[in-house]
């Protein structure tokens, strides 16, 4: 059987500056009027109140990522030959993500599928996988622009997390729920609490029973692909998007990046940078041509890969993890939760045309 | 409903026959999030909201729509950005049809949040003079003069400079009272070095979605922003705050004598970023230099935009 601890409150932070010898540890702070996930600094303190802005995929898919470095030097004489040498850059040492919630733990796993598949491993991405541990923070209740239940998820969910905590009055009930989690768990930070299994158990279960009841997004992957050629929908679902994409880089499950070389004279680097499927240069091809030209094309990709295409291709989960980050940081307020019904009673009313 | 909202509603249902689309407001999924409304049908209507909740700047959409009838709601500040896009001939004025309303001032929802002390909002209300907010622990009430848009403070007309239609069943009225210390101000106070600081700690949060320069009307070069030009490569991708520092002055130089202040750059970004005083501080210099204010007069040339081979404001060897 697991683990479970107890940590009060109070021990979070020393706990923290502990891991942090061994660790590059992450976690949620204030950061002007935001929240984000960054590097965790005594100085700073950490805030677990509220939603974090930012999701925790740095952790795994950071927004500027070095893949290699290069250094170019030219023979002198003709024919003024370039070599080339080139230096291999391997993400290194080991990171634990606190305060994670159960939907950023999840996404995680969203990206597993991807960078981390039977037919295709991306080394940087595996190696900074297997050197994370991920410290959940089940919710105490779900946030206005949250539904996680709507998607396969839950608020007090532990898919994805390597230990759980459960807040109760005065600290947290830990669960180590792998290997790795059992290792952290070994702190003395922590307190001894078997005891408390069941009423971190009967605490969740309490914030299980607030969550509402509502219609599910699941299992809607054909209807949705049924209404892919009814552009006109589209466009007025994107009528009012400006095309920005904070909503996919705030998205804890989008995964798609740039790559560039940034070279400074003879050296430089090759970088992987977050991409946004939102920006019309997303697929803009070498001659010119753009195969999503407008905003609704692109709207259309981002709720088809979320709701269609990823659940097609991955034993149908869906690539949301109902975080409501895009819904709650856009700036013309576009509600994806919105977008996705109105898709489903429009993709149904479509197929009771055909049966008719 | 308000009955300013009642007579918004009537005035474009006389109008909407003769419009491909009229802009307008909408409550977003809640309360504190207003949403833009498109209009097509006199269905639409009925979603249409107006109040100091109602916050985006809707002449951003006009370029977009150009060549198309297009209706629009304006306020005073959002009257501003339709003098600049038509002064530099982004559209055309007898494409647009402009619904005015005058403004009581638009809640910064930011600061809402601030004077809440960090309790989530579970609901908002903005009365004449107050807002009412309910959190967990229970309601309080903030003074509106407290939680305004930086640009409604010293905002030079709330009433629009140019209309079609008037929404004559509400008056603007002006704030008293001083305004609170602006970003700039602080930032004026500051050490060179200090002021560097703060907008390396700034910036290092940006996360390069560049919601700032789309919620900008005057961002025109579109899909040839040099954010995302390889060639010139002004800009690179690395993440550091030196190089999102470098979008964020190229941007505040594109919109120098041009930037009407409407402050969407600022409200769109998701991350807070307090990006709009870069740009009352190139516009002060444009003032000083060019005694300029933007959008305030269509018959007038930005000074940008020309030249003159002796500016009055310009002494030779004193071009500070
Ligand atoms: S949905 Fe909102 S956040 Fe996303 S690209 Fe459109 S405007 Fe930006
Ligand atoms: S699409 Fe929106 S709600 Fe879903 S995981 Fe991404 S940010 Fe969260
Ligand atoms: S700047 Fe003036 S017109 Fe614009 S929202 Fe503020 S008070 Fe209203
Ligand atoms: S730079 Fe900012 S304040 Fe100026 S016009 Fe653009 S969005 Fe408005
Ligand atoms: S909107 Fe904010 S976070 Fe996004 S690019 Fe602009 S400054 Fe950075």
């Amino acid at each position: 059987m697991s683990t479970v601890r107890f940590l009060k409150a109070r021990d979070i932070a020393p706990w923290l500056e502990e891991l942090s010898r061994d660790f590059t540890v992450l976690a949620p702070a204030q950061h002007g009027s935001s929240i984000v996930f960054r590097e965790f600094d005594p100085a700073r303190g950490i805030e677990l109140s509220q939603l974090s802005t930012t999701p925790a995929k740095r952790a795994l898919l950071p927004p500027c990522e070095t893949l290699f470095e290069y250094e170019t030097t030219k023979t002198l004489e003709p024919p003024y030959k370039t070599s080339i040498e080139l230096k291999p850059t391997l993400p290194e040492g080991k990171s634990v993500v606190f305060g994670a919630r159960p939907c950023d733990a999840r996404a995680m796993q969203i990206f597993d599928r991807v960078y981390n598949g039977d037919q295709v491993k991306d080394p940087y991405y595996t190696a900074r996988r297997d050197n994370a541990t991920i410290v959940t923070l089940a919710c105490s209740e779900q946030e206005e622009a949250c539904f996680c239940d709507r998607v396969g998820g839950s608020p007090v969910d532990a898919t994805g997390s390597d230990i759980l905590l459960t807040p109760l009055k005065a600290g947290y009930v830990a669960e180590a729920l792998t290997p790795k989690g059992e290792k952290l768990l070994k702190s003395t930070s922590f307190m001894k609490a078997e005891g408390l299994r069941q009423e971190a158990l009967n605490s969740r279960n309490r914030i299980l029973e607030q969550v509402p009841e509502r219609s599910s997004f699941l299992d809607m992957e054909r209807n949705l692909l049924s209404l892919f050629g009814d552009l006109g929908f589209w466009d007025k679902t994107a009528e009012a998007c400006l095309s920005c994409g904070a909503c996919t880089y705030l998205c804890p499950t989008c995964y798609c990046f740039n790559i560039t070389d940034e070279t400074r004279g003879e050296s430089g680097r090759r970088i992987r940078t977050w991409d946004n499927c939102m920006s019309s240069q997303f697929t803009l091809e070498g001659s010119g041509h753009n195969p999503r030209p407008s905003k609704a094309h692109r709207m259309r990709n981002r709720i088809g890969h979320k709701f269609s295409y990823y659940p097609q291709l991955h034993d149908k989960t869906l690539a949301c993890v109902g975080c409501g980050r895009c819904v709650s940081n856009c700036p013309v307020s576009f509600d994806i939760r919105n977008a996705v019904a109105c898709a489903i009673q429009q993709a149904g009313a479509i197929q009771e045309q055909a049966h008719d | 409903m308000v009955q300013h909202t009642q007579e918004l509603r009537k005035l474009i249902a006389q109008a909407l026959p003769e419009l491909d689309v009229v802009l307008a407001w909408t409550s977003g999924s809640n309360q504190l999030a207003s949403a833009p409304l498109f209009i097509t049908a006199e269905d639409d209507l009925d979603k249409l909201d107006f109040g100091p909740m109602h916050v985006q700047n809707l002449a951003a959409y006009l370029p977009s729509l150009k060549g198309r009838k297009v209706g629009i709601v304006t306020r005073g500040c959002d009257s501003r950005t339709i003098i600049e896009l038509l002064q530099e001939k982004l559209i055309n004025r007898d494409e647009i049809t402009i619904f005015g309303i005058p403004c009581t001032g638009a809640v910064n929802i930011r600061k809402v949040r601030e004077a809440a002390d960090g309790q989530r909002l579970r609901s908002v209300e903005a009365g004449k003079d107050i807002v009412s907010v309910t959190t967990d622990e229970g309601v309080r009430t903030i003074p509106m003069q407290d939680v305004l848009m930086e640009k409604c403070y010293n905002c030079p007309s709330q009433t629009p400079l140019i209309h079609d239609h008037m929404v004559t069943e509400r008056n603007g009225c002006h704030m008293t009272g001083e305004a609170p210390e602006s970003t700039l101000d602080k930032l004026d106070a500051m050490e060179p070095d200090a002021r560097f600081a703060f907008w390396e700690e700034s910036m290092d949060r940006c996360i390069r979605c560049y919601a700032c320069r789309n919620a900008c009307p005057l961002c025109v070069c579109k899909d040839s922003c040099v954010a995302q030009s390889r060639d010139p490569h002004w800009v690179d991708l690395s993440d550091n705050p030196r190089e999102k520092l470098m979008f964020q002055a190229i941007h505040a130089l594109h919109t120098a004598g041009r930037c009407t202040e409407c402050g969407e750059c600022e409200r769109a970004c998701p991350m807070g970023i307090p990006i709009l005083a870069m740009k009352q501080a190139l516009n002060r210099r444009i003032k000083h230099l060019f005694d300029y204010e933007a959008g305030m007069d269509m018959e007038n040339t930005p000074p940008l935009f020309m030249f003159r081979q002796q500016e009055e404001h310009i002494k030779e060897r004193d071009a500070r």
